[in-house]
């Protein structure tokens, strides 16, 4: 009993600490990834926009999906609100947990990205340069329409021979730099309050239907993991009893066909069981080749004969089988329900 | 058996870990390959396109492969797939399902290959470079190039120390243009494939969830099944080569005491367990003989009963122990027999 206590105070605790460790490895691989790539506007009027809010906008996209794919809850909560009601009713409340808990963790990575940046500017940069007011710098004030919007697409690329000591651009450039860490230190503050007044507001708010919710949630989680250890054991002995039938079968097989002498000695009678009377390499052989080419059914709940005729026997016996519904329905003997 | 339960609960519990970290360590294998690797373009017209796209293809190609190969359940699935039908009918939605989940740990590698290569944009430079649209981004009017060399003159914006057309085009646009293409379609892809992922993941349970537990259940009894026959028969073969080697020290024992004309050694009633484990051997000459016997001829894989009595007799060809006996009763038992036939003609006058 100790053990299974510990187990589930194991797996109590350490679902969420895993999701947390993700959603951490997450965010630290979006901030990497954003450091390794390198940016490189197209410095073309009809270009820049796309590029720039493109590079803002999809990565976060895509790590919010990857923050949903990686984290185990996702599918629990997806099988709880798919399944058929059958005998339990459906707790709506733990699965809107569940949903809030999954989106919180999944939203981190994306937001990382987004502030990451605005912080850095380059996009806001290469995005909103072209939309500029020419009027407001020298060296784009003098310039033709055409050459104006050229010019200004051209401000992210510092490498340009004319940008490349222009102070015009770099007053843009310090412009919409200015302007993006300003809205990226925004952003950042407002989640964090955000984030602040929801974990101390909550427990003002049914703190009740809370525990209720974040127990209930947990527990779906937890049964789902113990069904599929109970599975794993199950079809271990499952797969232990149907090799020794196998190795039981050889053995009286063997003893209808061979003319030995019945063992009298004492020998090695521990051996003796170890070897399951396949004692030479014609015998073992055959055994191999047996078990490839004709594998036992899957039944285990009689004692299993090789009929001589090598006559097929229908799985379709009581006990657990292929075509049946097998696992499932032996997981309903077990509880007593049934689907 | 509690170790063997513990142990195969971890290995069942931790195949599928064992598998993603597997693939999470050849994912970053793939990265950093890429990285390490030298991209050389050749800046030629007709070697551009082939290199940048072999580069993109190929190694996702490899790391598919080896991907499959990797994994230890693709033998199980042959085997599964091949097996003789017997007296256990086939599942196809198992082996369909143990095909899918290889399949998609061995797409990640390749997956995260392509998107490494687009986002950093070498290959799409390097592939593309010869279809710059030079109408907008650069002066084709003054200089009357025919096409083909024009091409040729694109074929080498990738490599910036012999480029030669700066009047053309400049070299910084044209890579910065095809870059951003590059880097386009490396987030739109990312995003393509992360939705895929997400739609199959999340779709599953609304649809088929049932056969979905089934498939999942049958294929870990399969892997498990395996493991445990390939136990069973590392115990079976333990017990047979022990009871085989004492039998072999037996018969030596025995064969030794008959061509040496003494009794074989009975160990007094008061031995410890340590004499009784020399089995009988216990001088350099006797200890030398057992070692060359085990090396020129090996007991056959035949363990018999102990009750059987040896007799004295034909020792053929050096050889002692278990083939003696066999030897001489496949020596004995013909001419026994056909001197039971003489017999039984002689007295009862059959025809």
């Amino acid at each position: 009993m100790d053990r299974f206590r510990m187990i589930f105070q194991y797996f109590q605790s350490n679902s969420e600490s895993v999701m947390n460790g993700i959603c951490g490895l997450l965010t630290l691989a979006s901030i990497k990834m954003y450091t390794c790539i390198e940016f490189s506007c197209p410095c073309l009027p009809q270009y820049n926009m796309a590029y720039g809010l493109g590079i803002m906008f999809v990565p976060p996209i895509a790590l919010f999906l990857c923050g949903l794919i990686l984290n185990r809850q996702s599918l629990v909560m997806l099988e709880e609100w798919s399944r058929p009601q059958g005998r339990r009713k459906k707790d709506l409340a733990a699965i809107r947990y569940l949903c809030s808990s999954i989106m919180q963790r999944a939203m981190v990575a994306p937001a990382a990205w987004i502030i990451v940046t605005l912080l850095d500017g380059k996009c806001l940069i290469c995005a909103f340069s072209s939309s500029m007011d020419p009027e407001k710098f020298v060296d784009f004030a003098s310039a033709s329409p055409v050459q104006v919007q050229q010019l200004l697409a051209k401000v992210p690329c510092k490498d340009e021979e004319f940008m490349r000591n222009n102070t015009s651009r770099k007053a843009v450039s310090r412009y919409l730099r200015c302007w993006s860490q300003a809205l990226g230190w925004s952003i950042l503050l407002i989640l964090i309050i955000a984030a602040f007044l929801a974990r101390w507001l909550r427990p003002c708010f049914n703190q009740a239907a809370l525990l209720q919710a974040h127990h209930w949630s947990n527990y779906i989680d937890i049964e789902q993991k113990i069904f599929e250890e109970t599975c794993c054991e199950h079809s271990r002995l499952f797969a232990h009893k149907c090799i020794l039938h196998f190795f039981e079968s050889m053995r009286q097989e063997i003893k209808l066909h061979s003319f030995s002498l019945p063992r009298e000695g004492e020998g090695a009678e521990g051996e003796e069981d170890l070897l399951r009377g396949i004692t030479d390499q014609d015998q073992v052989n055959k055994l191999l080749k047996m078990w490839y080419y004709e594998k036992p059914p899957l039944n285990v709940s009689k004692a299993t004969q090789r009929h001589p005729l090598g006559r097929e026997r229908s799985p379709l016996d009581t006990g657990l089988c292929w075509g049946s519904g097998g696992c499932s329905k032996h997981w309903h003997w077990a509880t007593g329900r049934t689907h | 058996m509690d170790k063997f339960r513990m142990i195969f609960q971890f290995l069942q519990s931790n195949q599928e870990s064992f598998m993603n970290g597997i693939c999470g360590i050849m994912a970053f294998a793939s990265t950093q390959i890429y990285s390490a690797f030298d991209f050389n373009c050749p800046c030629l017209p007709c070697y551009n396109l082939a290199y940048g796209l072999g580069i993109l293809l190929v190694p996702p190609f490899i790391l598919f492969l080896l991907g499959f190969v990797l994994n230890n359940n693709i033998s199980m699935l042959a085997e599964e797939w091949r097996r003789p039908r017997g007296q256990r009918r086939k599942d196809p939605a198992v082996l369909r399902y143990m095909f899918c989940s290889m399949a998609q740990r061995a797409m990640i590698a390749p997956v995260v290959w392509v998107s490494v290569t687009l986002l950093d944009g070498k290959c799409i430079t390097c592939a593309f470079c010869t279809s710059v649209p030079v109408e907008t981004l650069g002066n084709t009017s003054h200089l009357g190039l025919s096409q083909g060399d024009m091409k040729r003159v694109l074929a080498r914006i990738p490599c910036k120390e012999i480029y030669d057309g700066q009047e053309l085009i400049a070299n910084e646009v044209a890579v910065r243009y095809l870059r951003c293409i590059s880097q386009a379609l490396g987030w739109c892809f990312v995003l393509l494939m992360t939705m895929l992922a997400f739609l199959v993941r999340s779709l599953r349970p609304c649809f088929t969830q049932a056969a979905f537990l089934k498939s999942r259940y049958w294929s870990h009894y399969i892997d498990i099944e395996r493991k445990l026959f390939d136990e069973t028969c590392t115990e079976h073969a333990r017990s047979f080569a022990k009871v085989c080697i004492q039998q072999f020290f037996e018969g030596m024992r025995t064969d030794l005491a008959a061509a040496h004309c003494h009794l074989p050694r009975k160990a007094p009633e008061n031995a410890g367990e340590d004499t009784e484990k020399l089995l009988g051997i216990t001088d350099w000459n006797t200890m030398n003989m057992a070692l060359k016997s085990w090396h020129r001829c090996k007991p056959p894989l035949h363990l018999h009963p102990p009750a059987l009595p040896s007799a004295p007799g034909l020792c053929c060809g050096g050889c002692q122990g278990r083939h003696y006996q066999i030897c001489k009763t496949s020596f004995l038992l013909p001419r026994a027999q056909s001197w039971a036939a003489l017999w039984v003609y002689t007295v009862l006058k059959l025809p």
